[in-house]
């Protein structure tokens, strides 16, 4: 049985009808017979409404006993279903492989915030789990009416509920095939911190039986033998493809279209409006062609961008646009007055790239009154309400289903090509597949922020730190939202002309150092061009995680080292936070590690080594790391050869999806350390394939990444997704400046700047 | 103008129209309904398109229909099944490695060649043979434990 499970024999129309409310309340000893099966119940549209107080919107019991878990978020690549199947299985009493999970599809889940800031099982995880935990519970309740037995008589074993005395009762035999209508406690929330938990006690970890289990996942094997459906293989009746035309110089719009230029390819359309320019064909490489053949003329514009030798001028120069500071104690101006010597570096971040594996796809069907979407993204409930929004059509008559998209680490490239399906499927009306090409896929994506991070330490005369200053100034975080919900925040929406309004945001080191006196805010600027630009930034894995703590992590080792003490003995000494401690300590052991000041000065010759270490917190989760790092001055070329990296995210759920969701942050982070800057000239994004956008060669990747996962039962379960992809620059400038005394503050380490460097 | 193209595809002989100059990739997805390989760049720079011609591992999207001939195409769908697995397929569920998967064309096409004609390489060998493909998720970790069990178990 598959636990990967979309929805997809559920039909629109019986799922859409489900607004109207169940009058019966099992758990309330109200008769079965009054429930009418599932079949029954879809045909007749009397499913409880679907929304967060109802505990039918999560946990079905099927008529042959297995579960379905309707879950409002999706798994981007780690297995994240297998860790809620486990959830579910435990809190419910079922074995695991009765579980099916299925996933954020709008039509039978509820907005729980899609895949977002690592919250899978943090709060995801935690609402799946209240609400398996109710519905066991109104099924015991059922059982001790069944049964005539007191509750306090019953047990639950693999769905079977016993009272001991050869009397007992299965959940199939209970409500098998047919719905709970039970109210849940709903915190009126939508989103991440979506929670509606019921009477039921959750179960003590010293409980847990599958929770904590090394399960495998079982979508592996259909992705390995070709026998799985990406977002990109969907196909419906009467399908057109559809391909975007994108201006030459970042701003332009086109003021004429000649169609006669592509009147020799069959089927072609083209849908212009405003500073939207698409073509549809019947056939996909037909509509390649129309768009490259496309004759168009671009209105004049001025250049957009500043040359990128002057990027890291621009952000010091440029106007202010927000100021915070989020962290302030003692008095941070007068101790630096009162310095016997200050410490002060800064450091440079470059606009990256999601560079998904493929770029977007998504299709899109109109058809009697209904929209449906077949998407990649990691909101398929915002991107509902965007779709409705842009077609002006109420939400109830969209849905958004969302399938394995090509790669995806946040806010990537995937709404927009939704919205720009949209736009076409409504113009041409047919159903459009978009698929974007490479160059969209890592030009008009949106970026990760370019930043500049400025830090300083006060020291006094015995050598302490007296203040600590951190401040970054940088383009925002969210120049388009991190959800598709409102047409401004996508490309189709910018194009066509909608008011937009970018967002302010950044932040600020995540660690528990305490220093007397510290502050650390941050500056945000305005966007190079406010309207459909290919540097508009949106979250990009672990948003201005890297950026922040490579700067702060590489300060707090520059700090060590001009103070002649073992990095990790430094740190150690500015935290009272115990798990920050085991987690330091814990990779100082395993790691081998030998206490001394950096730089190593016993190294001569070309080839030298160097280990560095690292440590951030991210939202409750640890993460400490040690890189060992083999680099040739003769080429500039950093080889990051191990890691050891500790993770303390809580309660683990499932330790080799872990595990691997670890391996793919270490190995990403490296990627995005050595090689990843998206370049830029005065007119356009220049970063558009794999060439002008290297990442991380296999050649290149590290011969071992050792992961300690310390876990902790009795505390709740935090993220994993993002915070160890956080730490890896910051160990790796830290290890190559043990190997060699220089410093590097700007990324990516690419081999020429690091053989610059060096010389 | 299109022309009448005969596919020998992991056996099995499909006669399609097309465009000469079109990519052999968008007649095995589009024209014969393939969901493998994958489109991920359209510029032989990342191998998610990647098919066996006569056993050699060859970028679907710049491989034009004219210059396919007679090749017989073999494509993942092709190279093992969940009852008679390709060593490859197996190690590969056993490391658990693919995240999103988009990428898993190329390397186990490349792979299986690669394996097929060098019997127990060392890291190294599989590393460069291997180079150039991309795995945006970052598996390369698990990519190389996989491909030295198959190595292992193909002797």
């Amino acid at each position: 049985m598959t636990k990967y499970e979309k929805m997809s024999s559920l039909t629109r129309r019986s799922v859409l009808l489900g607004g109207g409310a169940l009058v019966v309340s099992v758990g309330a000893g109200v008769s079965l017979e009054t429930v009418l099966s599932i079949g029954k119940a879809h045909a007749q549209g009397i499913k409880p409404p679907l929304t967060p107080e109802q505990l039918s919107s999560y946990i079905a019991v099927n008529a042959d006993g297995t579960v379905s878990a309707f879950f409002g978020k999706m798994d981007m690549g780690h297995g994240l279903h297998v860790a809620i199947g486990q959830i579910v299985a435990e809190e419910l009493d079922v074995p695991f492989k009765n579980v099916k999970v299925i996933m954020a599809d709008t039509a039978v889940t509820v907005n729980q915030g899609g895949a977002s800031g690592s919250t899978g099982i943090q709060t995801g995880g935690k609402q799946m789990r209240a609400a398996a935990a109710e519905a066991r519970r109104v099924l015991v309740e059922m059982a001790a009416s069944q049964l005539s037995a007191p509750i306090e008589r019953l047990v639950v074993n693999d769905g079977v509920v016993s009272a001991g005395d050869d009397k007992s009762i299965s959940y199939a035999q209970l409500i098998g095939g047919k719905y709970f209508n039970v109210q849940l406690d709903w915190n009126k929330q939508y989103g991440n911190p979506l929670y509606a938990p019921g009477k039921a006690q959750l179960k003590k970890p010293s409980e847990h039986k599958i929770v904590g289990q090394p399960i495998k996942r079982e979508d592996v094997a259909p992705k390995v033998f070709a026998q799985e459906n990406f977002v990109t293989d969907v196909k419906v009746p009467g399908m057109v493809h559809g391909r975007m035309i994108r201006p030459a110089v970042a701003g332009s719009v086109p003021v004429k279209v000649d169609e006669s230029s592509v009147k020799d390819i069959a089927g072609v359309r083209v849908v212009w409006d405003k500073g939207f320019l698409g073509v549809v064909a019947d056939r996909e490489w037909d509509a390649i062609q129309a768009a490259q053949k496309l004759k168009v003329e671009w209105s004049n514009t001025s250049l957009p961008f500043p040359d990128q030798s002057a990027l890291y001028d621009h952000i010091r120069n440029a106007s202010v646009r927000k100021r915070q500071i989020e962290k302030e104690n003692g008095n941070v101006d007068e101790a630096f007055k009162n310095a016997a010597k200050i410490i002060e570096a800064e450091y440079e971040w470059p606009f990256q790239s999601h560079a998904s594996m493929g770029p977007a796809c998504a299709l899109v069907e109109i058809k009697d009154g209904q929209v449906t979407c077949w998407s990649g993204t990691q909101k398929s409930h915002f991107q509902q309400q965007g779709i409705a929004s842009t077609l002006g059509v109420p939400v109830e008559s969209v849905r958004v289903i969302w399938k394995t998209g090509p790669g995806s680490y946040g806010r990537n490239d995937a709404d927009d090509a939704a919205m720009d399906a949209v736009v076409m499927a409504k113009a041409v009306g047919k159903p459009v597949r978009v698929q974007y090409m490479r160059d969209e896929g890592t030009g008009w994506d949106p970026k990760g922020p370019a930043s500049v991070h400025k830090v300083r330490a006060a020291i006094d005369a015995s050598g302490k730190v007296i203040a600590y200053e951190f401040m970054t100034k940088a383009f925002s975080r969210v120049d388009v939202n991190t959800n598709g919900s409102n047409p401004i925040d996508t490309l189709a929406g910018q194009s066509r002309g909608a008011d937009l309004k970018s967002g302010d945001g950044f932040g600020i080191p995540a660690e528990s150092y305490a220093f007397e006196n510290k502050r650390a805010g941050w500056e945000t600027i305005p966007p190079l061009l406010d309207r459909s630009s290919p540097l508009r930034t949106s979250h990009l894995r672990d948003p201005v995680g890297p950026q922040i703590h490579f700067a702060s992590e590489s300060f707090i080792d520059e700090v060590a080292a001009a103070l002649n003490v073992d990095p990790i003995e430094f740190r150690l000494r500015h935290t009272k936070e115990p798990r920050d401690i085991a987690a330091l300590k814990a990779v100082a052991e395993k790691s081998g590690w030998q206490s001394r000041p950096s730089p190593r000065r016993d190294q001569a010759g070309n080839k030298v080594s160097g280990r560095g270490v690292a440590f951030a917190q991210r939202n409750g989760t640890r993460v400490a790391i040690v890189a060992e790092v083999d680099i040739d001055r003769s080429t500039g070329k950093i080889w990051a050869r191990k890691f050891t990296v500790v993770h303390d995210c809580g309660q683990i759920i499932n330790p080799d999806g872990l595990v691997k969701c670890i391996e793919g942050n270490i190995v990403q982070g490296v990627s995005r350390t050595l090689w990843e800057e998206v370049t830029f000239d005065r007119k356009a994004v220049t970063s558009v394939d794999w060439l002008t956008y290297p990442i991380l060669d296999i050649t290149e990747t590290p011969r071992e990444v050792n992961v300690v996962l310390i876990n902790r039962p009795e505390i709740a379960p935090t993220g994993a997704g993002e915070p160890s992809i956080r730490p890896v620059a910051a160990a790796i400038a830290n290890a190559v400046f043990d190997a060699t005394g220089v410093r590097l503050r700007r990324v990516p380490f690419s081999p020429d700047r690091v053989k610059g460097a060096l010389s | 103008m299109t022309q009448k193209f005969t596919l020998n595809v992991n056996g099995i002989v499909h006669t399609v129209d097309a465009d000469p100059d079109m990519p052999l990739l968008y007649a095995l997805r589009d024209n014969i309904g393939l969901n493998n390989p994958h489109f991920g760049c359209g510029l032989a720079q990342c191998g998610a398109c990647t098919v066996h011609l006569d056993g050699q591992p060859a970028r679907s999207c710049v491989t034009t229909m004219s210059s396919v001939g007679d090749a017989k195409i073999t494509t993942l769908a092709g190279l093992g099944t969940p009852e008679k697995p390709h060593p490859l397929q197996a190690a590969y569920i056993e490391e658990q490695v693919p995240q999103c998967g988009y990428c898993i064309n190329g390397w186990l096409m490349t792979a299986a060649a690669f394996l097929r004609d060098r019997k127990k390489p060392t890291e190294a060998e599989i590393r460069d043979a291997l180079s150039g493909l991309k795995c945006r998720c970052g598996t390369h970790i698990s990519i190389l434990k996989a491909v030295k069990r198959a190595a292992e178990m193909m002797g």
